[in-house]
């Protein structure tokens, strides 16, 4: 599938985008080599195959939209602009991270640069998102809301309340499924009769398109008109986004369940040197302006991560604090503190 | 209590519709989102009757029948700044809702170190005693009270439903308001105008000397009818309504037991690994020297609700058995 968004997405655009994208692998590469030495401990969820997405949906928004993700998305967080000092820091329990430590990889957060949840429940995120972008809607803002989600996703009850709700109120939301052909250990074809997953929320009365998730270019196309239907009041757009997820489930737990060869073609259709391929060859970008910006991001990962290894974990008080408003609020009393 | 003649009077469900229409007036981020909440039904138990007609239907909307929805669509809007007002018809629906009340609404402001909160109300109605069987008519605060990050409040009277109402709509965190069904349409005192009841401030709803029952919500009055026989019989009981269980006033429970030395905790939540239970604990704890006889607790049997009247009868606490726990105790 090749849309128009090779026409109208700029070099500078194209080169930003890639940057974004150069910079997800470069924090996966680090701390997949980190988990495996031994040096790094943390859940992580790998999203090396998915980056073209939230790079390229990004490239829309603004600071003041929201995000919702899930817990496969630390490539929607570097997307949607989380310091990755604060984020190296969060999935590395460090008080210095977003959270203090005290959410982690699988629930960071950032309302500074709009990312508003991330959740570690499948499907979860979706009816939260019909909030941010129900509040935007009384207000009066034009400001968008992004919910990442996986395929599997799909399958679960508050995903479909949530896309009635958002289709029946116009809201503002994008749904993004980043299908990436498995549910944690199932393929697709072994969890739904569903062929198209935009046929299926196309029923639900919205706009719902499939893309080449691997693809920049349509990406770039597919997204810019959804987040222009949305911040027109022209209410929801679902994207179904094909890529593949070319990690395992959840880092360290193989990959044996996927094809061999279907993993190898997946593999060879990745999107950052597919786009790094495709800037080169039909943008005339030097190789050498690419090779500069993938150090760069390296850089700012290993500083970050060196950053987040020589500081503190959360202390002793903070055990207690962030349950309410107020410490006080905790029913057991003194005993307990 | 005896309300002056001039006091204004009400039913529970009336102050919470007062309650709710004087937040929205006074603040333009509150709104309500529920089942058949808009005019011309009010909500089924008519909570919001009258605020669709006065404030639209932008601020008091309908939603589907979806209680997961309904619920992260609340947590969404008041992650940025919203003071949602949702509706969950029933206490028992919330089973259907809880992934967004136990995982998202109760953890986002630790998971997030405090960057982000859920200043949420999720209004409910409870049942029991009414026939309305076994999926209609739990009181299921326990569950609640188990989750860290959920507030939750229990009226007994029209004005603590106004009152504590209010300082749920204006609270921080995320707040359950239990609205027990069989005392919604009951007539009482209640104040005109804005009436605040603070979280985590009981109610000495009768003071006496000899024995404590600590309560709240539905066995209130069934507390206080109890109390008034054992008068007849020269026993002066003291009723805490607690009014809310998280924040716990623990100071409340403590201050009464430390003077009668008795305790009778009484809930229509499930007796066994019920809230009595954890105030049976804690006063064990700090009182144990001082106290003239174990902990009494007193709560709904260990089934499902009954349908027939006269098992549904024998399940709940009541009046009689409330009286005949405490005679016990002398």
């Amino acid at each position: 599938m090749s849309g128009d968004g090779a026409v109208t997405l700029s070099d500078e655009e194209a080169v930003a985008i890639y940057s974004t994208m150069a910079t997800i692998r470069a924090a996966e590469d680090r701390i997949t080599k980190g988990l495996r030495a031994g040096e790094l401990r943390m859940t992580f969820y790998q999203v090396r195959g998915q980056e073209a997405i939230p790079a390229a949906v990004s490239a829309h928004l603004r600071r003041d939209d929201y995000m919702v993700t899930t817990y496969r998305g630390m490539h929607d967080c570097i997307a949607k602009g989380i310091p990755l000092d604060e984020l190296m820091a969060e999935m590395c329990g460090r008080v210095t991270g977003t959270s203090k430590g005290k959410g982690g990889p699988m629930h960071l957060s950032d309302p500074h640069s709009g990312l508003m949840v991330t959740t570690g429940v499948v499907g979860g995120g979706l009816p939260i998102a019909c909030g941010l972008g129900l509040a935007s809607q009384l207000r009066g803002t034009d400001q968008v809301t992004v919910v990442n989600f996986g395929d599997g996703a799909t399958s679960i009850g508050a995903a479909h309340e949530a896309a009635n709700l958002a289709a029946l109120w116009n809201l503002p939301v994008l749904f993004v499924c980043q299908h990436n052909q498995y549910g944690e250990h199932t393929r697709f074809a072994d969890y739904t009769r569903t062929e198209r997953l935009a046929q299926r929320f196309a029923g639900y009365g919205m706009a719902a398109v499939t893309v080449d998730g691997n693809s920049v270019p349509d990406m770039y196309e597919a997204a810019g008109e959804a987040v222009r239907r949305a911040r027109a009041g022209e209410g929801p757009t679902f994207l179904e986004c094909l890529t593949f997820r070319l990690g395992a489930h959840a880092f360290g737990t193989g990959t044996e369940y996927i094809d061999p060869d279907e993993l190898a073609a997946a593999e060879a259709a990745e999107p950052v040197a597919r786009h790094r391929r495709w800037l080169i060859d039909e943008r005339g970008v030097p190789a050498g302006t690419l090779d500069a910006l993938e150090q760069e991001a390296a850089d700012a990962v290993e500083a970050a991560v060196a950053a987040a290894l020589a500081a503190d974990p959360p202390g002793p008080d903070e055990l207690r604090l962030d349950v309410f408003a107020s410490v006080d609020e905790i029913p057991e009393g003194e005993v307990a503190r | 209590m005896t309300a002056a003649p001039e006091t204004p009077v009400g039913t529970m469900s009336q102050a919470v519709a007062q309650a709710l229409d004087l937040a929205m007036a006074a603040d333009p981020s509150v709104f309500c989102l529920g089942e058949d909440i808009e005019d011309p039904t009010g909500g089924v138990m008519k909570g919001t009757k009258g605020l669709s007609t006065k404030y639209g239907r932008e601020r008091v909307r309908n939603t589907p029948i979806s209680e997961q929805a309904i619920i992260g669509t609340a947590i969404g809007a008041s992650l940025v700044g919203m003071r949602p007002v949702a509706e969950l018809m029933l206490m028992d629906f919330f089973a259907v809702a809880m992934d967004q009340v136990a995982n998202h609404a109760a953890k986002l402001r630790y998971m997030s170190g405090g960057r982000t909160n859920v200043p949420i109300t999720i209004r409910t109605s409870v049942g029991g005693g009414r026939q309305f069987g076994a999926q209609h008519s739990q009181s299921l605060e326990a569950w609640l009270m188990h989750v860290p990050g959920l507030k939750v409040a229990v009226p007994s009277t029209p004005a603590d439903a106004k009152g504590l109402l209010t300082s749920c709509v204006f609270d921080d965190d995320p707040c359950v308001h239990m609205e027990t069904m069989s005392l919604l349409f009951n007539r009482g005192p209640l104040p005109e105008g804005t009436h605040v009841v603070p979280l985590g401030v009981a109610d000495v709803k009768r003071p006496g000397g000899d024995v404590t029952v600590v309560t709240w919500g539905w066995q209130v009055p069934e507390a206080l009818a109890a109390a008034e026989t054992l008068a007849a019989e020269g026993a002066d009981v003291e009723v805490v309504d607690l009014r809310t269980l998280v924040p716990l006033d623990r100071r409340a429970i403590l201050e009464s037991v430390a003077k009668t030395r008795r305790l009778l905790v009484v809930h229509a939540a499930t007796r066994f690994a019920g809230p009595g239970a954890e105030i049976a604990a804690f006063v064990g704890e700090e009182l144990f020297g001082q106290l003239d006889g174990p902990v009494r607790r007193l709560g709904s049997a260990y089934t499902p609700v009954p349908y027939a009247t006269e098992l549904e009868t024998l399940h709940y606490p009541e009046r009689t058995r409330i009286a005949e726990a405490i005679r016990a105790m002398a």
